[in-house]
This record gives structure tokens, C-alpha cells and sequence, in this order.
């Protein structure tokens, strides 16, 4: 009897599967850490005078946790997924598709605990040392090798708009991660290294990577995510096709300039600090067009935000990625920068790009993509709509702290009493945080709770899928005994 | 378009797409941080700074393993309060051998670029040992272990030499001593002799007496030396402070 083709052997799934699940493992475990960096601010006896888990040590296991370990699964999963059923072929190579997941597993894995034990670049989200980063430059080259090769493999002429951006993501990342991480290290059998460059060429390399790693890793790469699950989601196709190709070409050209605004004012010559605080305003266009195009999309279609908590997530991770995307060049005017460099503030809006949009259109693309990919229906649609709410209120609770501790702890610095002394001492402006401190952890924990209640829907879902499947199988297998027999 | 352009060209052919969008992205970052590897006036012409001694540089190690650069800047700008409460703003000089930079992005303690001869040694190592003790309303972490680790310099010699792969001036050879003593006077060019690395530390730990402890180098002996040279090394009372605006 001929065995038909069904969707699961048309595309390799599996590798989808695993790294979906290891994005919500690492979201708790990401998450957790960061909750704890948080609770040790408000409550600092929780560093509890070991060396592991002291602030400076476990701050870099939450970042890269987060972004990487996270952000980093979510995102091979999507694009995997997305640039198979785009281009309507299976991935160029299982093997290397495989390597790509242990080697990244391993390579978050081996960060965490590094930087636990003090090996650390001294580099803001460049934290790994340089073994880890010679494995991340062979892991990155096997997953261009697979992105790249299923694109030239597509049944379709042409590439789909979220591969494009996809394909900027894998480019910029590999071009960033390589120049940022030039070292040399102690020797052949030491963790520690020296970078190539100092001070102000050191800080405009690492700025260069730090904000074009969010520009690349964390901006078009979940816009990739958007422009595939949003129309899918709402049922719906891209608002405008034209907009898609002047946001890409746009956003991809403007974004390398700006990382110079993480350093106004500092030592490094004025005329960078201008030119990219100039771009970034720029940037606020393309950005807003494509806002503009996701949320549109949801034109002729938003009834379904009623009755939909996955499509909810993706509208609000389109409202949020329009805000920071307005806070952002905000805060890159000079003027506004002054106050707010060195403050929460910049804390708080990283979080409102990263928890608002890059975590929580995850969270719909994976409620999209998970019961498709265990080809069964998601176990509750209700816990969704808690995961909503407790995603939504979490965010605003953390990034309401940190504007309020940012904005008054940078006036707090800056006021002068009627003698022209300084009217605060550092530590009294210290102490003033600790409400905001403590607001943040707990928009954190509520954050994090509706990580967990999704990681419950999702086991269940998966649990639920292996049933069906094997309850599918044994009744074929009873109607091939009776057609046999 | 008038030439007739399609976008459809590039989306169907993605050896195109990547090469248009290489060069899209390169742009921005050879306009603006190449020159700043060619340009003289990236780093001021100013006399003082110098590498950090052997001692110097382990602290240095040690408060990039912490993690310190997370809470503590070391970037002064030119504001009116950041110089009341931190000094003079920080030059691009001051931190030219400082690989990687360590400027930080947060204060959630005071910035210490200028932190150097600011406290007592005695004030510092309280301070580590229990932050509250000296700063009631510090959040910072306690660090006891860095009195009760001996420092490690095994390999020491292997951490100069890397600095000096990429371009700090410790000096191996003969000639290389004497270009440093030329450039940084006889006592510090000793300083950054890496055959004497060893016995120069020691040196330097036991008669700072850092950690109030001759007995023996700890970490903490390390760190206390570093952060007291921090923002040292340049005497301003020699420079007009107009001198310093043309490299901005």
C-alpha cells in the first residue's frame, strides 16, 4: 500500500518543536533570573554574600537568558517554521538544523554558568567569553547555511517579506557578533580575554553592536515574526505591500547609525553623538510604518480582538512597539538624554520593547504555532486570556517604576540648593528608589506568573496532541489489520 | 521609477537581497566609527596617563569578573552637577588603554571615574566588606571574598602579554623599556617591565598595604589599588579647560 505524504513529512517540524519548548524554558529560567537581579536591588541581603549570585555576576545570566536563550529559540523556531511553509519546501539540511539547536542550547548553557563564575567580556550583551563566541560564529554560520539554502530551494519565485527580514537578522547578527568580539585571549587555556580595541574606539564598537543587536536581533527579526503570524492570525494579508518594502530597506539603512546615542555626552567626538541622535529620529518613520502595516492589517478584522487573546497579544505587541519606538528617539535628543542616560528610565524602556513587543508577540506566535505543529487545538483559550492580563499589567507595573525612579533620580542628581551646592548625596537619592524598586520586582513576578500559566497550556496542549496522534495511529493501524485480513 | 526598477528583481533573486542589504547596513557604521580609528583628535593630547601596574591591572580583571561595570559608571559628563559631585568631566585619554572600556550605561552606584584617592584604603576595604557599614543606604552586594582569596598570578606574565597584543605599551625587550622610559619617566617604565611583572606587584601590594594585610596579595589588595588610581593620572591644574573642547 503506497504511504501518502502527509504535512508532518513535507517539513521538518521536529526542529521547530524543540526549540519552540526550549524558548519557554529559557523564558522561565531568563525571567526567574531577572526577577531575582530585580528583588536583590529592592532587598539587597538576597545576594547573600555568594559569589554566583551576586548582582554583577547574575544580571548577564538574565540578559542573555532572556535575549538569546529565549528570544534567540523563538526566533531559529519561527524562522524555521515560517521559511518552510513560505517557501513551500522542507530545510536544506536535518543534521545542520539539528546542530544549530544543541549548539545554540549549549552555548546559553555554558554563558549562564560562565558568567556565574566570573568569566565575563566586560561587554553589555557581549558578555561571553571567547570560546563561547568562536562556538556562536559556527552555530550562526550553520543557520545561514540552512535559512539561506531552503530560501534558494522555495517552490515559489519569489521570497516571502518576513524572510527578508529574517535574512537582515542572520546578516547583522553575524557581522556584529564577529567585529564586537575581537579579542585576544590570555591563553590558549584561559577563559579571559582583552579586546582588540580601548576606550573610545572599544565603546563605540560595543554601542555599534549593543543597539544594532537590538535593531537586528530584537526589531527585525520579530518583525519577520509579525508579518507572517499577524495576517495569519487575523486571516487577513499585510495591509500594504509597498509599505513592507520601504520599512525593510528603510529601518535596515537607518538602524546602523543611532547606536552612538547610548553615548551622549561622554568622551567620544561630538559630532558622532549628533549624527546619530539625527538618525534616530529618522528612524521613528519606519518604525511607525511598520507598526502601521501590522496593525492594519487587522483592518476588516477587528471584531476578532474581541474574541481572540492570541490576536490581542500581537495588537498589543504592536502598541508597545510603537511606543518604545516613540520613547526611544526621545530619549536620543541630547537634551532628554542628559537626564535619562544613567537612570532606569533607559531600563524601563528596554523593557517596554522587550517584554511588550518582543516577548509578547512571541507569546501569540507561539499560541499560533504550537498546536499546529502537535496538529492539535490549544488546550484553553481561557488561560490565554489570563496570560494576557498578567502580561499586560505586568509591564505596565514595571515600566511605570522604572519612569518614576528614572525621571527622579535624574532630578534628583541634577538639583541644586539655594547655595549652588548639590542638594542630594548619592546615597540619598539611593534610598529615595526603593518604592520603585520594589514595584518592579512585583511587575516581574506577575510577569513571569503568566510565563508560567503559559507553559502549563502548552504542556497540556502537547500532551493533548501525542494523545490524538496515538489514538489516530492505533485506529489506522486497526483498519489496515481489517483491510489485510 | 523611470529606469524601469522592479523591487520584484531583488525579491526573487536572494544572492541580490543580501548583497543590497550588506550594503545597506555598512553604511552607517564606516561613516561613523571608521574614522574614529583614523582620526587624531578620537583620544587628546595629554601627559599623565599611563598603563596600570601589574597590581593595577589584576583589580582591573577582578572588577570586570564582578560585574561592577553594571551599577558604576566610569564617564563623568561635562554638566555642572556631574562636576560638583565627580570632578572634571572624563577625556577619552583617560581610559586609551583600557581594553574593554569600561564606561558602563547605569548608575545605581555613583560613577567612579575620579574615585581614586577620594577615600582612605581602610575606607574601601569597610566598604567591600559590607557596603552599609560605610553607606547606610547602599543596595551594593557584600564582597568578603575578595580579603580571603589570595590574588592568582600565575599567570600574570600571560596577561600583560595579551594587553600588549593589542597595543597597551608593556614592555618585553630592552628597547621597548626604554621607548617607555622616554615616554613614561624611569619609576613607571619599571612598572610595565612584564619580566619583572611578578616581583613588581608584590612589591607594590606590600608597601600600599591595601587590605591593612603585609602577609600576603589578596584580591582585595588588587581591586583597592586600581580603583585608587582611577581619574588620577592627569593633572588638570596644567591644562586651560578650553584646551580640551577642540577634540570633542
Amino acid at each position: 500500500m503506497a504511504v501518502t505524504v502527509t504535512g508532518k513529512e513535507q517539513y521538518n517540524f521536529d526542529i521547530v518543536r524543540k526549540f519552540a519548548v526550549m524558548s519557554l524554558v529559557w523564558a522561565v529560567v531568563g525571567m526567574l533570573a531577572g526577577v531575582y537581579v530585580a528583588s536583590e536591588l529592592a532587598w539587597p541581603f538576597l545576594n547573600f554574600d555568594i559569589p554566583y549570585i551576586t548582582f554583577g555576576r547574575l544580571r548577564p545570566v538574565h540578559t542573555s537568558g532572556v535575549i538569546f536563550g529565549f528570544g534567540g529559540s523563538a526566533l531559529f523556531a519561527t524562522s524555521y517554521y515560517v521559511v518552510q511553509r513560505t517557501c513551500q519546501t522542507r530545510l536544506l539540511s536535518d543534521a545542520l538544523a539539528k546542530f544549530t539547536f544543541w549548539g545554540w542550547q549549549a552555548i546559553i548553557v555554558l554563558a549562564a554558568v560562565s558568567y556565574m563564575l566570573g568569566y565575563s567580556q566586560g561587554r553589555e550583551y557581549a558578555e561571553m567569553e571567547w570560546p563561547i563566541d568562536i562556538l556562536i560564529e559556527v552555530v550562526w554560520v550553520a543557520y545561514a547555511i540552512v535559512f539561506i539554502g531552503t530560501i534558494m530551494r522555495r517552490k515559489q519565485p519569489h521570497i516571502y517579506v518576513a524572510n527578508w527580514f529574517y535574512l537582515a537578522f542572520i546578516l547583522v547578527t553575524a557581522i556584529l557578533h564577529t567585529f564586537n568580539n575581537l579579542a585576544v585571549p590570555v591563553n590558549l587555556f584561559s577563559m579571559k580575554s582583552y579586546s582588540l580595541f580601548a576606550g573610545a574606539q572599544d565603546a563605540m564598537t560595543q554601542w555599534w553592536y549593543g543597539h544594532n543587536a537590538v535593531g537586528f536581533f530584537l526589531t527585525a527579526a520579530f518583525l519577520g515574526m509579525m508579518y507572517y503570524f499577524v495576517p495569519k492570525q487575523a486571516g487577513r494579508p499585510i495591509y500594504s505591500y509597498r509599505l513592507s518594502i520601504v520599512h525593510f530597506w528603510a529601518l535596515s539603512f537607518l538602524y546602523m547609525w543611532v547606536g552612538t546615542h547610548h553615548l551622549h555626552w561622554t568622551a567620544i567626538p561630538d559630532w558622532t553623538s549628533t549624527l546619530a541622535a539625527t538618525f534616530s529620529i529618522m528612524l521613528l518613520l519606519p518604525s511607525w510604518g511598520g507598526m502601521i502595516n501590522g496593525i492594519m492589517t487587522l483592518s476588516g478584522a477587528w471584531d476578532k480582538l474581541r474574541t481572540d487573546p492570541i490576536l490581542r497579544f500581537m495588537a498589543v505587541a504592536l502598541s508597545f512597539y510603537g511606543m518604545s519606538t516613540f520613547e526611544g528617539p526621545m530619549m536620543s535628543l541630547k537634551t532628554v538624554n542628559g537626564l535619562s542616560h544613567y537612570t532606569d528610565w533607559t531600563v524601563g524602556h528596554v523593557h517596554s520593547g522587550a517584554l511588550g513587543w518582543v516577548a509578547m508577540i512571541s507569546f501569540g506566535s507561539l499560541y499560533h504555532m504550537i498546536p499546529k505543529l502537535w496538529d492539535t487545538k490549544l488546550h484553553s483559550l481561557k488561560l490565554v486570556y489570563w496570560h494576557f492580563w498578567l502580561a499586560t499589567i505586568g509591564v505596565l507595573l514595571y515600566i511605570t517604576a522604572m519612569w518614576a525612579s528614572g525621571i527622579g533620580q535624574g532630578l534628583m542628581w541634577r538639583t541644586f540648593d539655594d547655595f549652588g551646592n548639590l542638594k542630594y548625596s548619592f546615597a540619598e537619592t539611593v534610598a529615595a528608589m526603593h518604592p520603585a524598586y520594589a514595584m518592579r520586582a512585583i511587575g516581574g513576578m506577575i510577569f513571569l506568573s503568566g510565563v508560567l500559566i503559559m507553559v502549563y497550556n502548552v504542556y497540556m496542549t502537547i500532551r493533548q496532541g501525542k494523545r490524538e496522534a496515538a489514538e489516530l495511529e492505533a485506529k489506522l493501524a486497526a483498519k489496515l489489520a481489517r483491510a489485510g485480513a | 521609477m523611470n529606469f524601469n526598477f522592479k523591487h520584484e528583481w531583488i525579491e526573487t533573486n536572494v544572492g541580490l537581497m543580501l548583497v543590497l542589504t550588506m550594503i545597506v547596513v555598512s553604511i552607517g557604521g564606516l561613516v561613523e566609527i571608521a574614522p574614529l580609528f583614523l582620526v587624531k583628535s578620537t583620544v587628546e593630547q595629554v601627559d599623565g596617563v599611563r598603563p596600570y601596574t601589574p597590581l593595577e591591572s589584576r583589580g582591573r580583571d577582578i572588577y570586570v569578573r564582578e560585574g561592577c561595570y553594571l551599577c558604576h559608571s566610569q564617564m563623568i559628563r561635562p554638566f555642572r552637577d556631574e562636576a560638583l559631585r565627580y570632578g572634571h568631566y572624563s577625556l577619552a585619554a583617560e581610559s586609551k588603554y583600557d581594553h574593554p572600556f569600561q564606561w558602563g550605561s547605569k548608575r545605581t552606584g555613583p560613577d567612579l571615574a575620579r574615585v581614586g584617592k577620594k577615600y582612605s584604603n581602610e575606607w574601601h576595604v569597610a566598604h567591600l566588606m559590607d557596603p552599609k557599614s560605610m553607606v547606610p543606604e547602599s543596595v551594593m552586594p557584600r564582597y568578603p571574598w575578595l580579603a580571603k582569596t589570595v590574588l592568582d598570578t600565575s599567570d600574570l606574565v600571560d596577561r600583560l602579554k595579551a594587553q600588549r597584543a593589542v597595543g597597551v605599551p608593556y614592555s618585553l625587550t630592552q628597547a621597548e623599556y626604554e621607548r617607555n622610559v622616554k615616554q613614561f619617566g624611569e619609576d613607571i617604565a619599571k612598572q610595565l617591565h612584564i619580566p619583572n611583572a611578578r616581583d613588581n606587584l608584590v612589591k607594590q601590594a606590600t608597601e600600599g598595604n591595601y587590605d591593612g594585610d603585609r602577609n600576603n596579595v589578596t584580591e582585595m589588595d588588587a581591586v583597592v589599588a586600581y580603583l585608587q588610581v582611577l581619574g588620577t593620572m592627569v593633572d588638570f591644574s596644567k591644562y586651560d579647560d578650553d584646551y580640551f573642547v577642540k577634540f570633542r
